[in-house]
């Protein structure tokens, strides 16, 4: 995969490219101490961010994170070299940088809506990964609905007192720094909403509680958490009051990959828990499972299945390489828009059929020992709607589809 | 071999893929179409070959027959990328000719070597041309060929030949007692009748093809080979046909959902036709994009054409099968009528949707090649 790419570099990215993959040669990370889990977003315990922590740290040290920002908010100062670091990162099977919502979601929103001196005072350190952030957008009473949101913030002299309850919000147990959604206008749903990042670690149990919820899987990883009279400085304000929902968009639409800047992307890395959810891994299974006289490969039903699953797969990777051929291109957020849907879904039936081949096997799950690939299929088949729920659920991201790009009317 | 990025969709290609929109736009939009081929909606009428002779020789004035024509050979010699271009609008405007049909020879003969330059020849000098191949239960295989070379003569009937009202010359599969042979036969001369089929299909015409003696010229003796190799382009460019028709029944069918209301609301607010629509689009994407993947592995990995092939074919397939299905329901009443246009690429779908392998065949050889033969 990266030497195609590296075909079309510039002479600025080929040299780039040649120095991440003598640094990575030299400075990838060994095996982890303990069992990491499948992504960034079930972290559980201080051993597995530590690690984690000090591999985004090294690689940022390194160039490899960031690269594509200014270098007066701590970034590279290159130009569309973020991409190149991805590939050969991925290529040399790295583990994942844990501040993924700083790095995605966080960073291009900071870079476009706040101050100057805050993006100065917060990105570097973001980009380590040395704070780690988390999103509160969603609340119990707003969820696809987001603009709904009801957590208050109240101004009292240049600060504002914030006051509400956020949830499903992954990450926080860890977190310095939230990006935050918010209401600061009661009559108006869109206008009176504003965006601010807030410091809430600092603020532990003087304003903010963070209380653990426990995933479909067992595991943990988000949180509910509760502003009780949280105080924050007015420069923590991104963009104007009553532009909350046009700074989120900004979130939203890196969030689901269809946004200008290139998230920093690192991962691979193979390990006890973390598998590669892909049609070949399952082809793979269906040729050591058992069916009858034979392997499961052999059955002509699920060989359909199975190709079904290649073809969707092979047709997201040619989506994204035809959205890069302007002549083949109709409407131009037509394929960006989809990436999160198909993604989400394909790995959603990817581990589902994973999950049948095994057959009955797959009721055995993590820990047990008799259980195919430590039960790792049946974990990914029930974290994989996490994918379908989480950034926009599928049905929120089809209206998107059939609003924005099919212009059809909308649904709310 | 590896591809290049762009597919190798070049400038030429956009243009040439910009330029047939426009044209068919001007000169050939669906009311034509449909008074051309719908005149008579009476089922077991004889049937017919309606084409607009006129504008097809225009087509073959600007050269659109001899792209996929080595330029040693009189043609162009464009990539497959740039031929699915053209051939994905020709789709689109369901246009009735015999485009598909001569692309489909011409790579064959190329893949004949040497002996098939007498048939590209006559591909170069304008004359429009298809194959026939096939068996009466759908077998393109050699193997399964009903026609036999013997004295001299071809023997047997073809089935389910495209577009064979339109053509002039005919690529023909025979079994020779030594193998298999593909002959290259006037389809007008004597000892071969066309027996035109009464199909489903308003924008093709088919037949099954009766040969008596029919002299041909044999311009390969080893059938499986020429179309082991030309087969890969022949499935995407039928891709790329269900690609362009996908796209009009998207978009036929948003216009008409965003201005008929019921309930007092245009229809694509409800998600029950909005989703489903959203669908179509991700198919059409999803089956274009391995179009282009699989012409540019014709261009340029040929070792992997076949895969990628499967994968476009079976995509276009049903992918056809839904914005077909979607595009009639959800114009309602009106969608089931033979005045409104809908019907034409209902059926030229269904049509391609099996047309040199449906999705299950398609897939059951892409496991083949990916997985092994099952024990
Ligand atoms: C693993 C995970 C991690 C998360 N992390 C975060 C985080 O870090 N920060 C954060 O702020 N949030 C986070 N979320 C929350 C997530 O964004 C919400 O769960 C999501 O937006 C859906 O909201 P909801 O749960 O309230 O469901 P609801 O909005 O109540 O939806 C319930 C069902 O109704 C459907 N539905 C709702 N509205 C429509 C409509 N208009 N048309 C059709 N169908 C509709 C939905 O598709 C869904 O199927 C996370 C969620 C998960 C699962």
């Amino acid at each position: 995969m990266s030497d195609a790419s590296a075909r079309k570099d510039t002479p600025a990215q080929a040299e780039f490219r040649a120095y991440c993959r003598d640094w990575l040669a030299a400075n990838k990370p060994g095996e982890p101490p303990v069992r990491l889990p499948q992504t960034p977003l079930e972290i559980m315990t201080t051993e597995q961010l530590d690690y984690l922590q000090a591999w985004q740290k090294a690689a940022y040290d390194a160039g490899l994170v960031g690269c594509d920002y200014p270098e007066a908010v701590g970034g590279g100062g290159r130009k569309d070299c973020q991409r190149v670091a991805n590939e050969e990162m991925l290529a040399a099977r790295t583990p994942f940088f844990p501040n993924v919502i700083g790095l995605g979601m966080a960073a291009p929103t900071v870079f476009y809506h706040a101050q100057e001196a805050v993006k100065a005072e917060l990105l570097p350190r973001l980009f380590s990964g040395e704070d780690i952030w988390c999103q509160g957008f969603s609340e119990p009473g707003a969820g696809s609905d987001l603009a709904s949101v009801q957590t208050f913030a109240e101004k009292r002299g240049d600060r504002w007192v914030i006051n509400g309850h956020k949830v499903w919000t992954s990450l926080a147990h860890f977190a310095e720094w939230m990006i935050i959604l918010l209401r600061t206008d009661k009559s108006h749903k869109y206008d009176g909403l504003s965006y601010f990042v807030v410091p809430i670690r600092a603020a532990l149990g003087n304003g903010v509680t963070v209380r653990p919820l426990i995933k479909i899987t067992g595991e943990t990883g988000f949180n509910e958490v509760i502003f009780d009279n949280l105080e924050v400085d007015d420069r923590y304000r991104l963009d104007e009051l009553g532009k909350g929902w046009q700074v989120a968009m900004t979130t939203l639409l890196h969030e689901r990959g269809a946004g200008e800047l290139q998230t920093p992307r690192s991962g691979g890395m193979k390990n006890r828990s973390s598998h590669n959810i892909t049609t070949s891994a399952v082809i793979e299974l269906a040729r050591q499972t058992r069916r009858g006289a034979g392997a499961a490969a052999d059955d002509p039903l699920l060989r359909d299945k199975l190709m079904r699953q290649l073809i969707r797969e092979e047709g997201l990777k040619q989506n994204q390489r035809r959205s890069r051929v302007q002549a083949l291109l109709d409407h131009p957020m037509r394929l960006p828009l989809q990436n999160k849907l198909l993604a989400s879904e394909i790995a959603q039936s990817i581990a589902s059929l994973a999950v049948e081949v095994e057959g009955m096997a797959s009721s055995l799950y993590m820990g047990d020992s008799n259980a195919p690939a430590g039960g790792q299929w049946p974990l990914s088949y029930m974290n994989s709607y996490g994918m379908t729920i989480a950034a926009g659920t599928s049905e929120v991201q089809r209206n998107i589809l059939g609003e924005r790009v099919l212009g059809l009317p909308k649904s709310k | 071999m590896t591809q290049p990025n762009n597919y190798g969709f070049g400038e030429e290609a956009a243009l040439l893929k910009d330029s047939a929109r426009k044209f068919f736009r001007e000169h050939f939009p669906t009311d034509r179409l449909h008074a051309l081929v719908a005149a008579d909606p009476t089922p077991g009428r004889a049937p017919t070959c309606q084409w607009d002779e006129a504008l097809w020789a225009q087509l073959v004035e600007l050269g659109w027959t001899v792209l996929a024509v080595p330029e040693e050979a009189g043609g162009v010699g464009m990539p497959v990328a740039a031929v699915a271009g053209l051939v994905e609008e020709v789709g689109r405007a369901a246009f009735p000719c015999p485009l598909l049909g001569t692309l489909n020879a011409t790579y064959v003969l190329v893949a004949c070597g040497e002996a098939g330059a007498v048939g590209l020849a006559d591909i170069a000098a304008g004359k429009a041309a298809t194959l026939a191949l096939t068996d009466r239960h759908g077998a393109w295989d050699p193997a399964a060929t009903e026609v036999e070379y013997r004295d001299g003569g071809l023997y047997g009937t073809a089935w389910f030949v495209q577009d064979a009202g339109k053509c002039e010359r005919l690529l023909v599969c025979a079994s020779t007692g030594a193998g298999y042979g593909l002959f290259w036969v006037d389809a007008h001369a004597a000892g071969v009748t066309a027996e035109a089929d009464g199909i489903v299909d308003l924008t093709r015409d088919q037949a099954h093809i009766v040969f008596d003696g029919a002299s041909g010229i044999e311009v390969s003796g080893n059938a499986v080979s020429a179309l082991h190799q030309a087969m890969p382009a022949i499935w995407t460019l039928v891709a790329a046909d269900m690609v362009g028709a996908g796209e009009w029944q998207l978009q036929t069918t948003v216009e008409y959902v965003s201005t008929r209301k019921q309930f007092d609301r245009p229809l694509g607010f409800f998600q029950a036709i909005k989703h489903p629509l959203v669908e179509v689009m991700v198919q059409i994407d999803e089956a274009k994009s391995l179009v282009y993947n699989a012409a540019c592995a014709c261009d340029s990995e040929p070792e992997k054409a076949a895969q990628y092939a499967h994968m476009a074919k079976a995509s276009a397939s049903d992918m056809a099968a839904y914005a077909s299905s979607r595009s009639v329901q959800s114009h309602g009443g009106i969608g089931f009528t033979w005045e409104c246009y809908v019907h034409l690429y209902f059926k030229r779908q269904k049509h391609s949707q099996m047309l040199w392998g449906d999705g299950v065949w398609h897939r059951a050889r892409l496991a083949d090649i990916v997985i092994g033969t099952a024990a």
